[in-house]
């Protein structure tokens, strides 16, 4: 640095001018409107596409639509999906237990892309803290009543994202 | 001739009472408006970066502090296996003892002081000084580096910037002629060219070259002082997690948390008084001799709270805006800017004391 530009720093330096100019700067900024949304009492939009909890969806008819293909257990990168499958009394192929370990579970959408009914979703719900570990392991029973519960927002989802799939 | 009755309150017994009251009524006003000042920190922190601020607890979130201060007193204190127990506990205790004892000096309003004492300032430079004292103790005996570290840090960095303090302080003794507190305000009655930061009074006004800057120097470094941003080197969060008081928990980390700020805000009041005027509104105030004393002191006292409040403002503001500074340049600015200026204003003030109009040297 040349001997006059370390002078001019100086001399700003000692003026202060860098920080009236960060004054100002902040009292400008402390009188504009709030970017803060209350989260609770607000929230913020979400996309069709927000992958948040898994739900297993049904049939308009009340039928489960997983036919145990295990695709998603096959690709779940983190494992986090346990399937077992045997025939029912009327011979169709259904699963008899399906987990998934939410714990585990990186939410990378892999297996909503894999199923092949759109079975399992990962739905627009992200506010499903618990107290216990435990409590983070679904079992079928769980999925499929996440399903019930959502299903109208999942549908719409699925609906307005078909366009770009 | 019978002896009047003693008065209660002018025996031992009564006048022990009576500043055991005054020490309280300055303790708790210190630690409830410690509240609303946390409140307005975090408030105008968040304002500066467009956020709302804590807003939940309370009106505007006015009672966030109280809340907070619960939630602590009622955690369980860790004391980790290796600390050295006496000490741990002993640190923030003292951090919070030094930092209200100093407010035992402090004038709030004429008269409206506890201790009016003439050595006050070097009772607070003492006091002050002694506060680095809880922050080494507490790091010690976490008996873990990242504290250890942070309390060396902070050890450095207190008695760096007390030098320059030091001087700073001596170029307002040289012009008010006193140590004592209220002498110091009652010195910048009237206008306002008769506030410190201006000289101090007409016949000085050329001195105002030399204190303002000497002002800014102590802005400066009382906010590396007590720690605050830019200079809150000893707890860097992103670096050393958060210094000192990395090992606290509980009570014990409440201590130190209000000591800090209480620290903070006794800072913002001494700049008030040594500079600009204490309780002085920087105007006469005749209205105020036809007045009851009580009423005209609450005046004071409004001025000065006032003051107290924009000073912390600024506290506040520098805290949102300016980034941390390097270890390297805080020594450089302590050491090698502040320190060298501080001893020049010295001089001058001095100098202007002894040959100006006046003095004693003057021609």
């Amino acid at each position: 640095m040349s001997f006059a530009a370390r002078v001019k720093q100086a001399v700003q330096g000692a003026a202060l001018l860098d920080f009236a100019g960060a004054f100002g700067l902040a009292m400008k900024y402390m009188v504009q409107p709030k970017k803060t949304v209350n989260y609770p009492f607000e929230k913020n939009p979400l996309s069709p596409r927000f992958r948040g909890e898994h739900a297993l969806r049904r049939y308009p008819n009340g039928e489960e639509r997983c036919i145990a293909c295990k695709l998603c257990e096959a690709i779940c990168p983190a494992q986090a999906i346990t399937i077992e499958a045997e025939p029912r009394e009327d011979g169709s192929r259904r699963t008899t237990r399906y987990d998934i370990d939410m714990v585990k579970c990186i939410y990378c959408g892999y297996c909503q892309e894999a199923c092949p009914v759109d079975a399992i979703v990962e739905g627009p719900n992200f506010e499903f803290s618990v107290e216990t570990r435990e409590e983070l392991l679904y079992d079928k029973e769980r999925l499929l009543s996440n399903g019930d519960r959502w299903e109208r927002e999942i549908a719409k989802n699925l609906e307005l994202d078909a366009p770009y799939r | 001739m019978q002896a009047q009755p003693l008065s209660f309150w002018s025996t031992p017994g009564g006048w022990t009472l009576i500043t055991v009251g005054e020490v309280l009524l300055v303790t708790v006003g210190v630690l409830i408006s410690l509240a609303f000042l946390l409140w307005g920190d975090r408030k105008i922190w968040a304002g500066v970066q467009w956020r709302k601020g804590p807003n939940v607890v309370g009106p505007f979130g006015l009672f966030q502090s109280f809340a907070d201060f619960f939630k602590f007193v009622l955690k369980e204190p860790v004391i980790p296996d290796g600390a050295d127990k006496t000490v741990f506990i002993l640190a923030p205790v003292i951090s919070f003892v030094l930092a209200f004892g100093a407010w035992a000096v402090i004038p709030f309003a004429p008269g409206w002081v506890v201790s009016n004492i003439n050595v006050g300032i070097l009772y607070l430079l003492a006091i002050s000084s002694l506060g680095v004292y809880g922050i080494i103790m507490g790091g010690w005996a976490s008996n873990s580096k990242y504290p250890f570290l942070g309390s060396l840090r902070s050890a450095a960095q207190m008695v760096s910037y007390e030098v320059s303090i030091g001087f700073v302080l001596i170029t307002v003794i040289l012009l008010a002629g006193t140590m004592n507190l209220q002498a110091i305000v009652d010195r910048q009655a009237g206008w306002i060219w008769n506030w410190n930061v201006l000289g101090g009074g007409l016949s000085n006004l050329p001195m105002l070259v030399v204190m303002i800057p000497m002002a800014v120097v102590f802005f400066v470094s009382f906010l590396a002082e007590t720690n605050r941003p830019p200079f809150d080197l000893p707890e860097a969060e992103s670096e050393l997690v958060a210094g000192y008081q990395v090992e606290y928990s509980s009570t014990p980390y409440l201590l130190f948390m209000i000591g800090e700020y209480s620290n903070i805000v006794l800072m913002c009041a001494m700049i008030s008084i040594l500079f600009f005027g204490g309780w002085h509104p920087g105007f006469p105030t005749p209205f105020l001799d036809a007045m009851p004393s009580f009423v005209a002191n609450l005046f004071y006292l409004a001025v000065f709270i006032v003051k107290v409040v924009f000073w912390f403002f600024m506290v506040a503001v520098v805290k949102a805006v300016v980034p941390r500074y390097r270890y390297d340049q805080l020594m450089r600015l302590g050491w090698k800017v502040f320190l060298p200026a501080s001893l020049v204003a010295v001089v001058f003030v001095a100098a202007w004391r002894v040959f100006g109009p006046g003095g004693p040297g003057a021609s």
